[in-house]
Formats: C-alpha cells, structure tokens, sequence
C-alpha cells in the first residue's frame, strides 16, 4: 500500500494530477480489493492493458469521461506507465479467492428512522458557488457534452 | 407558500426557463433484455403474442413490435434515501438539501430505513423474490444537477428480482372485451434521485435546484413484454394504482413522481430482434402510449425504406407528437459503475432468519411486511364483481378515478337502491358530470349522501328516474341543497293520486280519438304515445308503468 502511495505522489504533476484524481486515489482511497474488483468486475472501453499503448481514442474518452485535457504526447506517455505500474496488481493470483464488496462487507448496514432532521441551508451551501442566481446554483448550459468540452478551456469549466 | 409562487412567477417573466427532468436520465445503463430472446413465463400464457403486428404498406411482410419499459417511481418518504432533509415538491429552491445531499467533503451516506421497507412492499405486491442481500453501487456520470458526479443505484444485485405485473387492455370495439396480460418484472433497485436544472438559453446558463437530489426512487424494470403503446399505458396505469394503494409512491406523473422510458424495436415475426432506441421524459400515460406508437411507426418506414435505426437516446415533443433524437447524448456512455464503498451489502431477513435478540430498529423482516400488505387493486376489482355483481369493466372504471370507489361506497352505505342502480348512477350520470366539467371527485358539488338521498328516493318510487336527473342536475347546481328539497320546490314527485292520474288519462285520450283509434286496430306503438301524451300532461311526475296500466284498463273496458 505504501508504494502505491509515494508511487501516486511521484504522478503528481501537471495534467495527470487530474487523472489520478479520477483513478488512482480512487484505487488508493477504497483498497486495493475494490480497485480489483472494480476493474475485473466492471469492463470498461479504456482497457489499454491489450494493448500497452493508450489509443488517442482511449485518451478521448477518458478526457470525455474524466473532464480533463491530457495536453501533450508526454502526459500520455506518464499514464502509460502508470498503468504499465499499476498492472503489477496483476501479478497476484487471487484464483478462488472470492472478490471482496468493499472494507465495510461484514458491518452492518446501519438504517435510520424517517425523519427530517437536515436541510434549510440554502445560505451557507450557496457560500461555496462561484455564482448564484437568487437560491439556485449556475452551471453552464448543456453539460457532458464533448463539443462543450472542446468549446470552453479548462478554468471556463471551473466558472 | 405564497412567497414561493411570487418568486416563481417573477423568474418566469425574466428568463425563459425549461424544465428538464434530470432524475429520468437514470437507469439508461441497466440492461433490458431486448437482445435475449423473448421468453414468456407460465404466467403469461394468456397472452396473445404480438399483438401489434402491423401490415407492411408494400405488402407481404408483417412487422412486429417489442417493448420495454424503465420506470422510476419517487418513494413517498418523509426524508431522502441517504439524508435526513425533506421530501417535498414544491419548496424554495435548495431549501430541502443537506451537505451530503450537495456532496460536500467528509458526508456519508445513511439509508433511510423507510425506503428500504417501500422497496420491499412494492417487490412483494410485484410477486418479486427479495434478495436477502443486495448491494449499492456508483454510477457516475457528469451533468451540473447531480454533485457527486455519480448516483448511488442498485446495479450488480438489486433489491428484487423476478416479478411479475398483471393488466388488463381493451382489445375490441366495445369496453366491455377487456383482455389480461402480464409483463415480467426484470428487477427493482433502490436508488437516488438527480437534482433538477433549469435552463436559461438567453443567457447561455443552468441554475441548479437540488432539492430532489438524494430523494429515494424505485427503479422498476418491466422486461420487453408490450408490443404497443396501449399495453404499455395500461400497465404503468396498474403500477401505478398498485404503488398508491401500498403508498409507497404517489406516483402523480404531473409532479414527476412517476417517470417512463421506453425501450422499442421492431422486427419480423420469427427473426431477430431489431435494434431498438429509447424513449425519455415521458411524464403522461398518453404521452406514453403516443411516443410508443408513432416510435414503432417510424421504426417501420425507416426500414421500409432501406434505412437502419440507430441504437440511440430519443425523446418525445407533446406539441408534435413526434420523437427525435437526443442532442446533448452524443457518443456512449460510459458509466464506470463500481461498487459504493461506503455502504456495507444491505441485509434482509425473514422469520426463519432473524437473528436472536436483535435490534428491531436495524433489521427489515420480509414476512412482517408481508402479512400487512395492503389490499391490491386486482383484489379490490374482484371483491367488487362478486360483492356487487359489478361487471369488470366497471370495476376498473371505479378504480381508475381517484377517489370514485370511495364516493361509490359512501353511496352504497347510505342507500337502500341496488348495487346495480348505484354503479350506474355513480359511472354514468355522476362521472360524465365530473367528465363533462374536468373536475376530480373531491371537486364534485354533488355529495354520496346527496347522491344516496336521490337514489332512495327513487327506490321508493316517490320520483321517476327523469325526474331524479333533473334532481341531480339541482343539486349539482345548487349547493347545500337536499334532494327531498329539490323535489318539493319543483314538485317532482311522482303523482300518487290514482283519481286524478285517471282523470288526465281519461283527458288525453279524449282529445287524441285518432290515437286510440290506432290503438284499438293493434298498433302498438300508440300506447306509447299515449303514455307520453299524459306524462307530458302530468309534467313527467306520472309514472310511466302505472299509466300504462290506466290506458290499456280504459281501452279494454
């Protein structure tokens, strides 16, 4: 775990520092196990692991599906080997070993009685939007959009 | 309240706003099983299939058309599925959100035990198998009113599976040839709902409402048994008076309670199915059934005419009556799902299985609920043909208004008329009232004991049934009147004297020689103008039998 960890640190720099964000503190935050799980369980179109080479096409979605914009050839070639690192995950065998759901699979679900008991904050919720229109938060128009992505730059998607 | 509808009206003028429904672009990533073939149960056996097969215009090919239905049905909770803010419609915007609800750092999320039990009725009312365990997971995508950038949704392992929904459509000219089929019920998951935006296309911008973000929903997924949009209509209708009776939504599609997409394909009989497109935002039973149909239509012509139909996101202009393509859905999602970390699996038990000295506030018991489940609809529907001898059409009438079986019953309560008499009076002549003036039963100026007053009244034969409509059109006029009022003051009741009945008779036919006459050579339809000749003497407070029998008495003498 601790060489993930400084490994994930070493990744800190410009435009993967987004990527990781999606990813890798995912991988870190909720353990190895779910990481595993998530990638076994769930298939994905960005599975470069085939391949070794990320596809500018991989690289699209992943902008598409993350919101971030990789720049340059060379961030492409740090996320090429962080994956090519992340891989060695591979190299333990977990045959018949059964995938765990999460840390929290043998707690109790704990359930709560129906009662209102949050809410009637709108004011110092709305302290943390950069705009505000009388009680609502402003977004952009027509998210997930890719022509939006490539219409604005990154701090206009941070208004 | 009030401050609340200024507020909106005002920011009506100012912008021009267009609701879109966030909460209804979930469940686009759960599997409908259009690509596995169709395989009936037992339980559908009744069903005759395909039913929509429609002529090809260029001749010999039929067409047939498959479809599925997602519906996400709002539960009817006081609080969210993982918060304790407020469920509530209409509330000045963001007032009903709590930090985990907005996504801030450090929130968890805490399940509403509520929404669970909700989940349960409705997969026991659906004749689903509970899972004992199930699991929560992320899906995530990007769009301004969801803040997490995922929504916290059952997907590997839902609540209930393995359902199944029974409901009844018209199939000939008359209502009374009333067909019953079922759909499969594919799963039921728990999962949270979107906030809502409103856009503001002068100004290029989105405000975002998050009072609906967090709120609990069943996603229910009917498996591809429809092939029209009636059948689809009429089984959301059943759902939703099954959802309503166990109260676990209310399920009122105008205020979004109750939401459909349609997943739709056509093909010819005994070939694979054929691709199929999806149909969003359908927020009306009759949008629904018209947004089906005219997709199956274009489905054929585009086919017909060498074009492929493309595996896309559709939605439905009301205005139009037509469905195009999405435009913001360009481009597959990719929904990245994985399991939710922070909530352990979700356990149910039963009698057998609970544990011993258990908290009773922390486990869910699957038989308990059971065992308290309300009285369906089918079973209301049937109670009433056999309690009333109602026929089943009528049934389903009853049911299909809100609030008319319990104005029914009230009627039955308080009078001695016949079960028969009252459907009657109550489906014909009280709801075409209703109808006529486009008001709900709670509008009605007319009471059930109004109503049961008038029918006694005429059971007693103390009015004649013109009469008592003219009595009814009164009192649906004159409030606060009683029907015994009415018919003093415009001395409606039936005439009792038999002297005086005789001496108009005896008047009438005198003065009409040329009827009798007729009469006496065997034409039978002279008495009946004789017998209307005196109730328009009599003012129509004569009874028509007894005057009948006055005629052919005098005649014969």
């Amino acid at each position: 775990m601790s060489s993930l960890l400084s490994a994930s640190s070493a990744l800190r720099e410009d435009a993967l520092r987004r990527l990781k964000r999606e990813m890798w503190a995912r991988a870190v935050k909720l353990g190895l196990r779910s990481w595993v799980g998530w990638r076994r369980g769930f298939t994905s179109k960005a599975d470069p692991q085939r391949s070794g080479r990320v596809t500018a096409e991989v690289i699209e979605h992943l902008e598409r599906l993350a919101l971030v914009d990789f720049g340059s050839q060379e961030a492409v070639a740090r996320l090429e080997k962080a994956i090519a690192f992340a891989d060695r995950l591979r190299a333990v065998d977990t045959d018949g070993v059964e995938p765990m759901e999460s840390v929290l699979e043998d707690r109790c679900l704990y359930l709560r009685s129906d009662n209102v008991v949050e809410g009637n904050c709108a004011e110092e919720l709305l302290q943390n939007a950069h705009r505000v229109v009388e009680e609502y938060f402003v977004a952009p128009p027509g998210m997930c959009s890719p022509k939006w992505l490539n219409r604005l730059s990154l701090s206009e998607l941070r208004i | 309240m009030a401050a609340l509808v200024v507020r909106l009206s005002c920011l009506g003028k100012r912008w021009v706003l267009a609701c879109i429904d966030g909460g209804s672009r979930h469940g686009r990533g759960a599997a409908i099983g259009l690509t596995s073939r169709r395989k009936r149960g037992q339980s559908s056996v009744a069903q005759q299939p395909l039913i929509a097969v429609q002529k090809s215009r260029k001749g010999e090919r039929e067409w047939a058309a498959v479809v599925g239905l997602e519906i996400h049905a709002q539960i009817s909770s006081n609080s969210k599925l993982f918060s304790g803010s407020q469920v509530h419609f209409a509330a000045p915007p963001n007032s009903l959100v709590s930090f985990f609800d907005a996504s801030l750092p450090g929130t968890l999320p805490v399940l509403n035990r509520r929404c669970v039990e909700a989940a349960v009725m409705t997969g026991l009312a659906l004749n689903c198998r509970i899972n004992k365990k199930s699991l929560f997971d992320r899906k995530h995508y990007f769009y301004a009113d969801l803040p997490a950038g995922y929504q916290i949704t059952q997907q590997r392992l839902p609540i209930a599976v393995n359902g199944c929904l029974a409901y009844s459509v018209s199939v000939g000219k008359k209502p009374s040839q009333v067909s019953t089929r079922t759909v499969r019920i594919k799963q039921i998951q728990l999962e949270q709902d979107s906030g809502k935006s409103l856009h503001d296309e002068p100004r290029s911008q989105t405000l975002i409402d998050l009072n609906r973000a967090g709120v609990g929903l069943l996603e229910v997924v009917l498996e591809p048994d429809m092939s029209c949009g009636e059948e689809a209509a009429s089984a959301v209708r059943e759902l939703q008076l099954i959802l309503q009776a166990l109260g676990t939504s209310q399920a009122n599609m105008a205020e979004g309670q109750l939401r459909v997409d349609a997943n739709i394909s056509v093909h010819h009989p005994g070939e694979p199915l054929g691709v199929r497109t999806e149909v969003k935002n359908l927020n009306s039973a009759r949008f629904l059934a018209k947004a089906i149909d005219f997709e199956i239509k274009r489905q054929i012509h585009e086919l017909e005419n060498g074009r492929k139909i493309l595996n896309e996101t559709r939605s439905f202009d009301d205005k139009l009556g037509c469905t195009m393509p999405m435009r913001d859905k360009e481009g597959k999602q990719d929904y990245r799902f994985m399991p939710e970390p922070n909530l352990p699996p979700l356990l149910l038990y039963d009698t057998a299985s609970l544990p011993p000295g258990a908290d009773p506030q922390q486990v869910i018991n699957i038989d308990w609920i059971r065992e308290r489940l309300p009285e369906l609809p089918g079973k209301t529907r049937e109670k009433l043909i056999q309690q009333y001898g109602m026929l089943p059409e009528h049934s389903f009438t009853l049911l299909n208004e809100v609030g008319l079986l319990e104005f029914f019953q009230n009627v039955i309560k308080e009078t001695r008329a016949e079960p028969k008499k009252v459907t009657s009076w109550v489906l014909n002549i009280f709801l075409g009232f209703l109808k006529q003036q486009n008001l709900a039963v709670n509008e009605s100026p007319v009471t059930p004991s109004a109503l049961a007053e008038l029918l006694n009244l005429l059971d007693r034969k103390a009015i004649s049934s013109s009469a008592a409509r003219q009595v009814f059109e009164e009192l649906w006029r004159s409030k606060g009147k009683t029907p015994s009022q009415i018919v003093s003051e415009k001395k409606l009741e039936l005439m009792q004297d038999q002297e005086a009945l005789e001496r108009v008779c005896h008047t009438v036919m005198e003065g009409h020689p040329q009827v009798v006459m007729d009469m006496k050579r065997g034409n039978p339809r002279a008495i009946n103008k004789l017998i209307g000749l005196v109730r328009k003497a009599t003012l129509s407070r004569a009874d028509p039998t007894v005057i009948k029998e006055i005629l052919e008495r005098k005649l014969s003498s």
